[in-house]
């Protein structure tokens, strides 16, 4: 299955990897794929090391294993990088995106040397600006999206708009700053 | 031509739930089949189910309810888990003895001890003899298909039976993924209403439900029980054949996976079957003749069928994802090996347990197998058929 795209979630229980890896399932089952999306259980615990599974593919996908040699690895919290092998398995033609303030330096050290693209995005910062708090999932999720080119900026936004409605039917006012949320990550992910 | 849906394999179990619209349900929440009776409780609150929803206070009385509930004549279904069944093991036997067709969605998983809430099947393994037919789904549309198809199988007159249908907790219970679901108003129209033959509340025939059966007649009931299971086989293909017609989709006994010309060949259930499938697909390309057999029927066995499609093969593996802990085999590869034998077909077959307690089955070690195998085919050497992968020592 050369099409397959597979991606791995690194995050801290209650952090939302698991929603965000639900949410990417649900946007790219929206654009005609087939989706897994999976967390793997653990005693659940907040604070927590967490990881969250997707699969994405134009074909019907029947593996049922965890990830081990993903395309790309998305890393929701950077302290994770101390203590969990971010990269393991991770394709050196594939990508990282870490929610991080830390230094180039730091992050290439940290990575022990990945080869691939490392992207980074200051979720706390667009989080705090757009939401009002810190829910660091939904940059991170318009981050991956636009980091692997599963849809266009506006395909997403139009999409998630349906998804926040329907996902937040109980509180409507925090669509608008999830909305804010997903624009300001669009423009805000980088390269190093 | 059906509904293209994401759900996980709860979420698919609960939504044919609604289809179906049982009378009855009672439940007891217990992780990972907790979010079905969760799901359907939202449904009997939102009103688009009529069903009876009965939370109990244990698992012992969810199926006592269900038995209560079918015995009265009603339609009446439950979900569970590991532990949950557990608790439910003496009812579980006196449900398929009083012939009532309830049907029970076992989310598998590892039972305890110690603590442990991920899959395995030794849950479904300890109810193997219980007389409950018992249906395996590889993912989330299986696990649907297979419950829309359970009452028509349970409620016929030849067989009236309860039924389970199993999907591995977790993995495919927690996992959302692409499906496609039948219109509501055909599942009404495959399922149909259910008419028992006797049942408690009909006043123009008394009854009694479940009295003392002593040695005078219980030998000649468990001989119908056993019957009953056997007339089940003919159901479950004329089941499938109908649902072929409505969906498309085609079930069996078990499904052959490039069996046909396979020199070696896996034998599995549940979502195992998937990830055998992608190692098959890559071994192919490289030439090997490598094959799956994923069984959905495993109560009841089919024997002679099973047999032949495996008699080709110049050696096999069964895959049991429960330890019998018998200092010999797992259940389905005693089964499956038992039906080669009185089949008279002799295949080199070794066992394998693995996934004990939710332990990552991972490609690689599948492909493994499938290099032993290939060994074994090549020397004719079994040397220890009792094996296991993915543990975290050398076996013996």
């Amino acid at each position: 299955m050369d099409n397959m795209i597979e991606i791995r979630w690194h995050g801290r229980g209650g952090q939302g990897a698991k929603t965000a890896s639900l949410l990417l399932a649900d946007a790219a089952f929206n654009t005609g794929k087939y989706i897994q999306g999976f967390p793997e259980y653990g005693p659940e615990r907040m604070g927590a090391p967490l990881t969250a599974y997707n699969r994405i593919s134009d074909t019907p996908i029947r593996i049922h294993s965890n990830i081990y040699y993903p395309d790309y690895v998305v890393v929701v919290d950077d302290t994770l990088l101390e203590s969990v092998d971010v990269t393991a398995g991770l394709k050196e033609t594939g990508a990282i995106v870490i929610n991080t303030t830390k230094s180039e330096d730091y992050l290439r050290k940290a990575l022990k040397g990945y080869k691939g693209d490392i992207y980074t995005i200051d979720a706390r910062k667009i989080s705090e600006e757009a939401l009002g708090k810190y829910f660091p999932n939904t940059p991170m999720l318009a981050a991956i999206i636009k980091v692997a080119k599963i849809m266009t900026d506006e395909e997403l936004l139009e999409d998630m708009k349906g998804s926040f409605k329907h996902k937040f039917a109980k509180k409507p006012e925090v669509i608008d700053g999830n909305m804010k949320a997903l624009e300001m990550a669009l423009k805000e992910v980088k390269k190093i | 031509m059906g509904i293209r849906e994401r759900l996980s394999g709860n979420e698919a179990a609960a939504t044919a739930m609604r289809q179906i619209n049982p009378d009855v349900v009672a439940a007891y929440p217990i992780t990972p089949s907790t979010e079905i009776p969760q799901y359907f409780s939202t449904f009997v609150a939102n009103g688009s189910v009529d069903s009876d929803f009965v939370a109990v206070e244990s698992e012992h009385s969810a199926m006592s309810a269900c038995i209560g509930a079918e015995a009265a004549g009603a339609r009446a279904m439950t979900a569970t888990s590991a532990n949950g069944l557990s608790l439910m093991w003496e009812m579980i036997y006196i449900a398929s003895s009083l012939r009532l067709p309830i049907v029970l969605s076992l989310v598998n998983r590892a039972v305890s001890g110690p603590l442990n809430i991920h899959n395995d099947h030794s849950d479904a393994m300890g109810v193997r003899d219980a007389g409950w037919i018992m249906l395996f789904s590889e993912n989330n549309q299986e696990a649907y298909d297979n419950t829309l198809m359970a009452h028509r199988i349970a409620e016929h007159k030849d067989v009236r039976l309860p039924l389970m249908v199993c999907q591995d907790g977790f993995i495919t219970s927690h996992s959302i993924e692409n499906i496609e679901l039948v219109e509501d108003d055909k599942v009404k129209e495959f399922v149909g209403e259910y008419h028992p033959e006797h049942y408690l509340l009909n006043k123009e025939e008394p009854i009694a439900v479940g009295p003392l059966d002593v040695q005078s007649y219980l030998f000649e009931h468990k001989a119908q029980q056993a019957e009953a299971m056997e007339n089940a086989k003919k159901v479950i293909l004329e089941v499938a054949e109908d649902f072929e017609k409505m969906t498309g989709r085609k079930y069996g006994f078990f499904e052959e996976y490039k069996l046909d010309d396979a020199e070696v060949a896996i034998v599995c259930m549940n979502s195992t079957a998937g990830t055998t499938k992608f190692v098959v697909d890559n071994l192919r390309e490289q030439g090997i003749k490598a094959g799956l057999l994923k069984l959905r029927v495993f109560r009841p066995f089919p024997v002679n069928e099973i047999a032949k499609a495996l008699s080709h093969l110049k050696a096999m593996a069964i895959l049991d994802k429960a330890s019998s802990l018998n200092a010999a085999g797992g259940a389905l590869y005693e089964d499956v090996t038992s039906a080669m034998y009185v089949n008279n077909y002799h295949v080199p077959a070794v066992n394998y347990v693995y996934g004990i307690g939710g332990r990552d089955t991972k490609a690689d070690e599948i492909e493994g197998v499938y290099k032993d195998l290939l060994e074994i085919a090549k020397t004719g050497n079994i040397d220890n058929p009792y094996r296991y992968f993915g543990l975290r020592r050398e076996a013996k």
